[in-house]
């Protein structure tokens, strides 16, 4: 076990080495990169979150009125060419309708984005503070959150100011949201280890982004979709939710439980799946940054 | 029982290890050759007692701060073993987990509990850090980039301090500070050693580690050429040194 070696000294060669030997590989051997660490991971965690929160808004002269503003120009935009312009969507309430589609939409994307560069962004904190790893697109989706609440405050006044009704099926609304939630974290696991490796991967998410604006059903509605690729759409997380957002703001009902096992069983597997993906890549992040 | 054990550890780096596009992974793939490699760390053993303190010296490139991070658990060894025993502190750069646009006290806050400590202990040695900084009061809750380098790294050992580590890291960090900060953290450091901790530290230069640690090792292109206590391993160091220079 203890090869010798020319340039290899110890000291304290006469401190009985064997002796201590043993004790000390029964300690803590350290084969994986993992760091000794033994803080209070949600107190990391809530600060890493409200750090980005803070250097994102902080030299804004708007601040987080800018996730008011961003989608309601968006909605704005495409309701006038929507409505006005090729009068192609006939959806009543079509503003409503938009931002039912527009909300989780831009909560998937942002998200997503960030949770992909938060660990090649964060480097200079992988490589100098031994902090689990996870944490770091974690911080960097949940960051994020404030973003959506503020958002999902101004969809349910626009679906109020439409007159439509809150029934009780609103009560499925947080679990919707927690479920977008946790499908982006996992999503973000697995392409921020990716792109530590291979950093073409934030744009290929960015590429995916701008596909999935229009392979989702955000600016059309499902009965519009030709049957033959219904079935293709029911199987994307993100529409499955636009759906059942648009079931219970707009139509007033619950979502029909298939979709919602569905968006469990998605969210939870792709969760599952980022967190044993980034178990894997997490040992030679250090190498790669 | 041994603060630090490490026991012939080697450390291998790849050429374009990093920031790596798509590009250069198929060209690789094309070409069919390993990539080179070199060991910015070769088969190092060392040992530190609790209570003790060792430096690491060589020059620029020679694996000192490879070193440090491999005993940080950032990165993991290619052959051999690292064995920790206890808490870690390690203040490997300037400020590596402070940030610009917040302030001093946040900046206080997110670096202890990236440090490990619990919102609680957080709250308990808030005062114990700025105080240490020696920054007043009214500047802690000003931009960390309204401070001055000095300002800063006072702050980030402090925070470091203040865990109350069983082991700290220390990477070429002391050579900023005014000299009566300086004096301030030798103090602390030898209080630190006297209850029964040990320090590991870095440089390239003799001076400041001199007066801390009791024990050194020489290290040059990843290997160790001299240990021992460390006056003789200095002398011997700066000796070689210069013709060479």
């Amino acid at each position: 076990m203890h090869t010798e070696d020319l340039f290899t000294s110890r000291p304290e060669e006469a401190s009985g080495f064997d002796e201590n030997d043993r004790n000390a590989s029964k300690s803590a051997s350290r084969k994986g990169s993992e760091p000794s660490w033994n803080g209070d991971l949600l107190f990391a965690l809530s600060n890493l979150v409200i750090k980005d929160f803070k250097v994102r808004y902080r030299n804004m002269s708007l601040g987080v009125f800018w996730s008011l503003l961003n989608p309601l120009v968006l909605m704005g935009v495409l309701t006038f060419v929507f409505t006005k312009v090729t009068r192609s969507n006939s959806a009543p309430h079509f503003p409503a309708f938009v931002m039912c589609g527009l909300v989780p939409f831009n909560f998937f994307s942002i998200g997503w984005t960030s949770g992909t560069t938060s660990l090649v962004e964060n480097a200079a904190l992988i490589k100098r503070v031994p902090i689990p790893r996870e944490i770091v697109p974690l911080a960097a989706v949940l960051s994020n959150c404030l973003h959506l609440l503020i958002q999902i405050f101004l969809l349910i006044v626009l679906v109020l100011a439409s007159g439509l009704p809150i029934t009780v099926s609103w009560l499925w609304l947080p679990y919707l949201w927690a479920m977008e939630v946790v499908f982006v974290c996992g999503l973000s696991l697995v392409s921020s280890a990716v792109n530590v490796y291979v950093r073409d991967t934030r744009y290929l998410v960015e590429s995916i982004n701008t596909v999935m604006f229009w392979a989702v059903p955000v600016v059309y509605s499902f009965s519009v979709i030709p049957p033959v690729y219904a079935e293709i759409y029911k199987l994307n997380p993100l529409a499955a939710l636009i759906l059942a957002m648009r079931d219970i703001l707009l139509e007033g009902h619950a979502p029909r439980w298939e979709l919602l096992v569905k968006l469990t069983l998605v969210a939870a597997l792709t969760f599952t799946f980022g967190l044993a993906v980034f178990q894997r890549l997490k040992r030679r992040f250090y190498d790669h940054l | 029982m041994y603060a630090i054990e490490l026991n012939n550890v080697s450390k291998i780096y790849y050429r374009h290890g990093g920031r790596m596009l798509l590009r250069n992974r198929i060209q690789r793939i094309m070409s069919g050759r390993p990539p080179e490699s070199f060991a910015a760390v070769k088969n190092v053993s060392f040992r530190i007692r609790r209570g003790e303190s060792l430096a690491v010296v060589g020059p620029n490139g020679a694996g000192k701060s490879t070193l440090l991070s491999l005993v940080a658990g950032l990165c993991r060894p290619d052959q051999g073993y690292v064995s920790v025993n206890g808490r870690v502190a390690a203040l490997l750069e300037i400020g590596s987990g402070f940030h610009p646009d917040l302030t001093g006290a946040e900046n206080i806050k997110l670096n202890a509990s990236l440090l490990g400590l619990s919102r609680k202990r957080t709250a308990a040695v808030f005062d114990e850090i700025v105080e240490f900084s020696g920054i007043p009061a009214e500047f802690i809750g000003e931009h960390l980039r309204t401070y001055s380098s000095g300002m800063a790294m006072r702050l980030a050992f402090s925070v470091a301090i203040n865990t109350d580590p069983e082991l700290l890291l220390v990477d070429e960090v002391l050579a900023v500070g005014d000299s009566a900060f300086q004096e301030k953290c030798f103090r602390k450091i030898h209080e630190f050693r006297d209850s029964g901790k040990s320090l590991l530290c870095v440089s390239h230069a003799a001076g400041m580690v001199q007066q801390l640690c009791d024990q050194a090792v020489w290290l040059d292109h990843g290997e160790i050429v001299m240990t021992g206590p460390i006056d003789e391993v200095m002398e011997a160091y700066k000796g070689r040194r210069t013709p060479g220079a």
